[in-house]
């Protein structure tokens, strides 16, 4: 079909969908009316069942942690894709290709700049249940500290520092640590993903049962994988 | 809070659809990290704060790398190849 | 005016496909994918807000404030985090077909050659 052809087509369906998704649209409630029962029953009730501050953390590990089990599935999936993508087709191993020096000021920002990330990540994921954070966003946070490590300075440091196997190890860690808590629930006579481990005082790191660990599990995983991301692409750069 | 809802939602119109019609690779890589921030500012307007954290760590971090990663690697090629 | 982020997350939704369907560069469809990806996140948390309500963070708030939805914002964070890693799975799909045929242009990718 040609390129004309293709994009005739997709107007006329584009119309089309246009107009289901404003006649759908508009059975909605009105922006900010909002009509659910659940949201505000979570809100209220969330800080005396699961002791946790942050309401959206709690729901995530707490009371929808089933989901997110399915979301650290799909995260380990996708990174098992990269891994078997790039790694199977590379011709020849790895040579060094005109490896250049970084810049200076890029070498004296990184030197400054990974340990004051790698913290801050670690710090993020430390405070899911109490401040806006949790395990997805400070393993990011984490993971550009080490993956700044390989832009500011050689990437043999970096392939040094987070070798492959010890990512994957890692990576492979934090799911299974994940359905492991999971499991424990189910071993103390509750339901799977039942938080078993008593709620603490409102307002401590290790309050909210089983959600710090839970956490801690989802940093250490979303760290190491988008590392192993990294750490594929850099090795295609550095092939042929 | 309403003015700047809107002018939040008009930046991130403008910049999907900027991104769309950008035509050099590396230019709509950096139109994605501008709609990213677009991104971050309106799901704070949306009194979103964790959602806003996670956007800002992968739009402006781990996203643009991995781009950037890509492209090179498919431009150096490209230039191996007509060099 | 109060239909206004539902427009935005079909707007995006849309502009998104239609980068899709006519783009020349794999790695431009991934880019203009992740736009109507975003459109999704918009629509999650329009659903979800309430007006005059804050946060749904409930430290140091008096009792009874009002908060927004916190389901739809679990549900939006841990989807952006993925969505990551499914782009990086999308570029390494795009640089693989980049070494094996050297184009990166849909419309000469058409045969499969064996």
């Amino acid at each position: 079909m040609s390129r004309r052809a293709r994009t005739a087509l997709f107007l006329a369906g584009g119309a089309g969908l246009v107009a289901l998704l404003a006649w759908g649209f508009a059975g909605l409630p009105a922006f900010g009316d909002y009509h659910g029962v659940y949201g505000h029953l979570l809100n209220q009730r969330s800080l005396g069942q699961t002791h946790a501050m942050n309401t959206v953390v709690a729901v995530t590990f707490d009371y929808r942690g089933f989901d997110t089990l399915g979301e650290e599935f799909i995260l380990f999936a996708s990174v098992l894709g990269v891994a078997l993508l790039l790694r199977e087709a590379r011709s020849r191993p790895p040579e060094e290709v005109d490896v250049r020096e970084p810049f200076d000021p890029v070498r004296a920002t990184g030197t400054i700049a990974t340990p004051l990330f790698f913290l801050l990540g670690l710090f993020v994921i430390a405070h899911g249940n109490l401040t806006p954070g949790g395990g997805f966003q400070g393993g990011v946070v984490t993971a550009v500290a080490i993956v700044l490590i390989g832009l500011a300075a050689d990437r043999s440091v970096f392939h040094r520092l987070a070798p492959k196997p010890f990512a994957d190890l890692l990576e492979g860690i934090g799911v299974g640590a994940y359905a492991a808590i999971g499991v424990g629930g189910v071993a103390a006579g509750a339901a799977f993903l039942q938080s078993f481990d008593e709620r603490g005082k409102i307002g401590l790191l290790t309050s909210g049962g089983t959600i710090p660990l839970l956490n801690w599990a989802t940093g250490i995983e979303v760290t190491a994988a988008v590392v192993l991301i990294a750490s594929e692409f850099f090795e295609e750069l550095e092939e042929r | 809070m309403i003015p700047l809802q809107a002018a939040a939602i008009a930046f991130v119109g403008a910049g999907g659809l900027a991104v769309v019609l950008a035509r050099d690779l590396v230019r709509q890589a950096l139109l994605n990290g501008f709609f990213g921030l677009g991104l971050v500012v309106l799901f704070l307007v949306f009194q979103a704060p964790d959602v806003a954290l996670s956007a800002l760590a992968v739009g402006g971090a781990a996203a643009p790398l991995v781009l950037a990663l890509a492209i090179a690697k498919v431009s150096r090629r490209e230039g191996r190849r007509d060099g | 005016m109060s239909y206004l982020p539902y427009a935005l997350a079909g707007w995006l939704f849309v502009v998104g496909l239609y980068g899709v369907v006519t783009s020349r560069n794999l790695i431009h469809l991934v880019m203009c994918l992740s736009v109507a990806q975003s459109g999704t996140y918009v629509l999650l948390l329009a659903i979800g807000y309430v007006k005059g309500g804050t946060a749904p963070i409930v430290n140091g708030v008096a009792l009874g404030t009002r908060m927004v939805d916190p389901v739809v914002q679990a549900l939006t964070l841990t989807d952006v985090v993925v969505s990551v890693t499914t782009l990086a799975l999308l570029l390494a799909i795009a640089v693989e077909v980049h070494k094996r045929t050297g184009t990166l242009d849909p419309d000469e990718l058409r045969e499969m050659r064996g």
